[in-house]
């Protein structure tokens, strides 16, 4: 046994008091759950703490609450791993969406808007088969992975772009786009990537925080399906969206490969541009530059780029982007397309 | 005041299925359910669904294992219905989308399961249930325009007209605390099972048999309520579930001598004998001290493939990590036999009927009965479908040519005035905890009501929950606010899961001899002339439980002596 101390988040819309902290004491073994701490103080000291939760091991996808400094299941959380040295456990809920009250939030708002948006029931290639569809077992398998989403919310609510792109579609409405574009029998693939590709606040909105990934309690690695969804779409699609979402990872790619570090004073024009020296001299990259000057002049003023690195670009020693180049050969030469990947891990669709 | 031509309670996977069914019978459908729909506890089965749909099996093959796991208590014109019914079952979800795993030539992959004669068990990795839940509330979604859903919205009562008809119920917003009157000409309930009413059990915290006891409140006959199936794999330390697919895929079971015990209970099937079958071998090693010191028994995983394990047991590698702090890949697990799942419920014909006109049940609340003494793993999804579907058609239909009830106002007013009694509860001299009163209830019946039981435990048993259901209505409330109060949903639960809990006892003190999840030392043998019927339960004038009998219906298998 251990002594925790439980410092709850609570807000109750009755009481027209807004949020407030209440801390409780529980006792429990360090390996126990932070949803059994919960239970037993609902249990024990105050029915009213409001949370959801039902399976208690992590299969309903209830329990989701911010703990230990992010999103996670309640259910299969050890205290230990989220109590700091005195024993203290800071639990509120979780972000990104309204609060309803104490640890229960609005998903509909939120979360479920999102995976409607994403047109989430299978569109079948007619006509139907008699029988089975006949699939590879690995596509399958590959597809099952997002199908684990327990649709929890932890991936929404620790979605770094999210809170600044409240539109954004979001962690886990774009795995649930993958469940569709990377299953066989959907036949409207290049209709949702085009739709995810095309909307300003779809696939190219994620900023690669990882966040997703870090709080994702089912290994469903929402930000990998995003960049799964932008793969297909660029290069099995060839989808140039209007976002530049495409052109901006061409880009990024480019650079990198030439400088070994980013060049950002290339990025930006040549994203809007054209993926060459030649792009800044196209005029969406002029009206892109002149948009984006308060920006840039604030990045100067604070000390974040310096104007002389920045237009020069960086210089990698020569065995150094060398070594570059080889990861990029090696990548090319070995990297089939996503479609490609799977049918070959499939070994022909025996397994 | 929602009104609908079909009313659904519960949106598992028999809910779900049943409101599909009847919103494309042309029916206007409302589905309600005191959770989000893909937390109901279908959610939970992991290995798979059973379908004689592989051209060298038969129907004839998965209905004679049935029976034979049911211990014979099954209705055998039920049973045919839902075997033949399921290989089409299984080929409309593939189309709706559900990623079952494949085998050979990209078609539909198989395992094995418990009790049965073939490999006859589809499924998507181990989160089978998961990822149907999943893929009909895709479709619920796509016909938004035809099912109404009400999600977090706690049914409190069903309701009946003056011909005695049922025409809807009450149920009450969880996030407002709004309490309105639903009116439907034809109403399936879809609640789901009872764990709660055992402690430890694998059922979620949301299992708390609201349906059964609604149901028997307003006339509806329960059946086969003493038939609780233990399984043979819980984790030994809080109960949860260890599929069966691990010994599907080949896991195996030993005492604390390294002796794999099921070679004297099971010489044929081994560890995959039918469930009440296993669960009694390990009870007994158990009991006989050859089990391990803290009353447990290994389940070695190691035998798979460990790149099998990964690939298609996925989920209990996570469970093993996070709540026994072991990897399955690498070492035993320690399991012993845990409430699991309720063959008894509502009694319901094979389109969902029961006793109350207008009132269908289906799923583990319903009892039909398909799965009689003890139910074969991956029957349970299928249970769930064939007959949701078919209630859902049947109620459609049904409903089409009837005028809409209208329940009087004051059956609303009653309900509040009793939510309003919850909450004006003031705490008293004596008055018990909520959540102590239901652990009491649950270690209660996981004592003397479990894989043994006897004439005394069952008595004793019944003392105790009699004294419960008088303590309840005292035990004190906390919240007193409209918003997600969760104090007064519990206080309705505890008093569902005593009723519930009484029904059980009734049934097994009625059944004097030992079939199926049902074993009396007092009565260790099948007595096929004495008992071969079933046990019904029923409300009488004063409120209490009162027995009686219906019986099983035998079509082609005659009852043989049971072995694995």
């Amino acid at each position: 046994m251990a002594d925790y101390t439980l410092r709850v988040r609570r807000f109750d819309p009755d009481d027209h008091q807004g949020p407030y902290w209440q801390e409780f004491a529980v006792a429990l073994e360090p390996h126990r759950s932070l949803l059994e701490a919960l239970l037993a103080v609902k249990g024990e000291q105050d029915g009213s703490l409001a949370l959801r939760c039902s399976c208690r091991a992590a299969i309903c996808g209830s329990c989701g609450v911010r703990a230990g400094g992010r999103a996670r299941l309640a259910c299969n959380t050890h205290l230990e791993r989220v109590a700091d040295a005195d024993g203290a456990i800071v639990v509120e809920p979780m972000g990104n969406m309204p609060v309803i009250k104490d640890l229960v939030v609005d998903m509909d708002a939120v979360h479920w808007k999102k995976i409607h948006r994403v047109t989430p029931w299978l569109l079948p290639e007619a006509p139907e088969p008699e029988r089975e569809h006949l699939v590879p077992h690995a596509a399958m398998v590959d597809v099952t992975q997002t199908m684990a989403c327990i649709q929890c919310g932890a991936c929404v609510s620790d979605c770094l772009s999210l809170e600044v792109d409240p539109e954004f579609v979001g962690p886990a409405a774009s795995a649930k786009a993958y469940r569709f574009v990377g299953d066989p029998r959907d036949g409207a693939q290049e209709q949702r990537l085009r739709d995810l590709a095309e909307d300003e606040h779809g696939i190219y909105d994620c900023t690669h925080c990882f966040s997703c990934i870090d709080a994702c309690p089912k290994g469903v690695a929402p930000m990998d399906q995003i960049m799964r969804l932008r793969r297909i779409a660029g290069v099995d699609h060839e989808i140039v969206d209007h976002n530049n979402g495409e052109r901006h990872e061409e880009a990024f790619a480019t650079l990198i490969h030439d400088y070994g570090l980013l060049h950002e004073a290339e990025l930006l024009p040549r994203s809007y541009g054209g993926n060459s020296w030649f792009g800044k001299f196209h005029p969406a990259a002029g009206l892109e530059l002149v948009e984006s000057l308060p920006a840039i002049a604030k990045a100067v003023l604070r000390g974040k780029v310096k104007p002389g690195q920045a237009l020069r670009g960086h210089r990698l020693a020569r065995g150094d982007l060398d070594a570059v180049h080889a990861i990029y050969d090696a990548v090319e030469a070995g990297a089939p397309s996503e479609r490609e990947r799977v049918a070959a891990r499939d070994g022909g669709g025996q397994s | 005041m929602p009104r609908t031509d079909v009313l659904i309670i519960g949106a598992g996977l028999a809910g779900q299925r049943a409101a599909l069914a009847a919103a494309s019978a042309g029916a206007s459908v409302a589905i309600v359910s005191k959770v989000h729909p893909v937390r109901s506890h279908s959610v939970a089965a992991a290995g798979g669904i059973n379908a004689a749909l592989d051209p060298g099996d038969s129907w004839e093959s998965h209905a004679f294992d049935t029976i034979k796991g049911s211990d014979y208590l099954g209705d055998q014109h039920a049973i045919e219905i839902m075997c033949r019914a399921a290989p089409d079952e299984i080929l409309w979800l593939e189309h709706a989308g559900v990623t079952f795993h494949r085998g050979e030539g990209g078609r539909l992959g198989t395992r094995a399961f418990g009790g049965a004669s073939a490999a006859r068990t589809y499924y998507v990795a181990d989160i089978t249930g998961q990822a149907i839940l999943h893929v009909l509330y895709e479709q619920l979604m796509k016909h938004h325009a035809v099912v109404d859903r009400y999600e977090e919205w706690f049914t409190t009562e069903l309701l009946l007209d003056d011909d005695g008809r049922c025409s809807g119920a009450i149920a009450r917003d969880i996030r407002s605390g709004h309490l309105d009157l639903f009116d439907a000409k034809t109403t399936i309930l879809a609640s789901g099972g009872a764990g709660q009413v055992f402690k430890p059990t694998t059922n979620a915290l949301i299992c708390t048999g609201d349906g059964i006891a609604q149901a028997y409140r307003i006339g509806a006959s329960l059946m086969d309520m003493e038939m609780v199936q233990y399984h043979p794999t819980t984790l030994a330390e809080n109960g949860f579930l260890i599929t069966e697919g691990a010994r599907g895929e080949g896991a195996q079971l030993f005492n604390a001598a390294g002796e794999r015990f099921m070679e004297r209970y099971a010489p044929n099937k081994l560890e995959l004998a039918s469930r009440d079958v296993v669960s009694r071998a390990e009870q007994t090693e158990i009991d006989e001290g050859r089990g391990f010191p803290d009353g447990t028994i290994a389940l070695d995983i190691t035998k798979v493939p460990r790149k099998r394990t990964l690939e298609a047991l996925r989920e209990i590698v996570n469970i093993g990590r996070d709540f026994a702090g072991v990897d399955i890949t690498r070492e035993p697990i320690h399991i012993k036999p845990g409430m699991h799942y309720m063959m008894g419920g509502v009694k319901a014909d094979v389109d969902g009927r029961t006793d109350v006109p207008g009132l269908y049940a289906v799923g583990e609340v319903a009892c039909l009965s398909v799965h009689g003494g003890n139910r074969l793993g991956a029957n349970s999804l299928l249970d769930t479908l064939i007959f949701g579907r078919r209630a859902g058609e049947h109620a459609a239909e049904h409903a089409l040519g009837r005028r809409a009830p209208r329940a009087p106002a004051a059956k609303l007013r009653d309900a509040q005035a009793e939510i309003d009694a919850i909450l004006a509860r003031e705490p008293s001299a004596g008055s018990r905890r909520i959540a102590a009163l239901k652990d009491e209830l649950g270690t209660t019946m996981n004592e003397h009501v479990a894989v043994y039981r006897d004439a005394d435990g069952l008595a004793t048993a019944h003392a105790i929950v009699r004294r419960l259901k008088e303590q309840a209505p005292r035990a004190a409330i906390d919240d007193r606010g409209t918003v997600f109060n969760q104090d007064v949903l519990a206080a309705f639960e505890l008093s569902y899961m005593l009723d519930v809990a009484e029904a059980i006892v009734v049934a097994a003190q009625e059944r004097r001899e030992s079939r199926g999840a049902q074993f009396r030392t007092d009565y260790p043998r099948r007595d096929d002339d004495a008992w071969l019927h079933h046990i019904t339960i029923s409300r009488n004038g004063d409120g209490e439980p009162s027995t009686g009998s219906a019986p099983v219906t035998i079509t082609r298998w005659q009852p043989q002596e049971r072995t694995y």
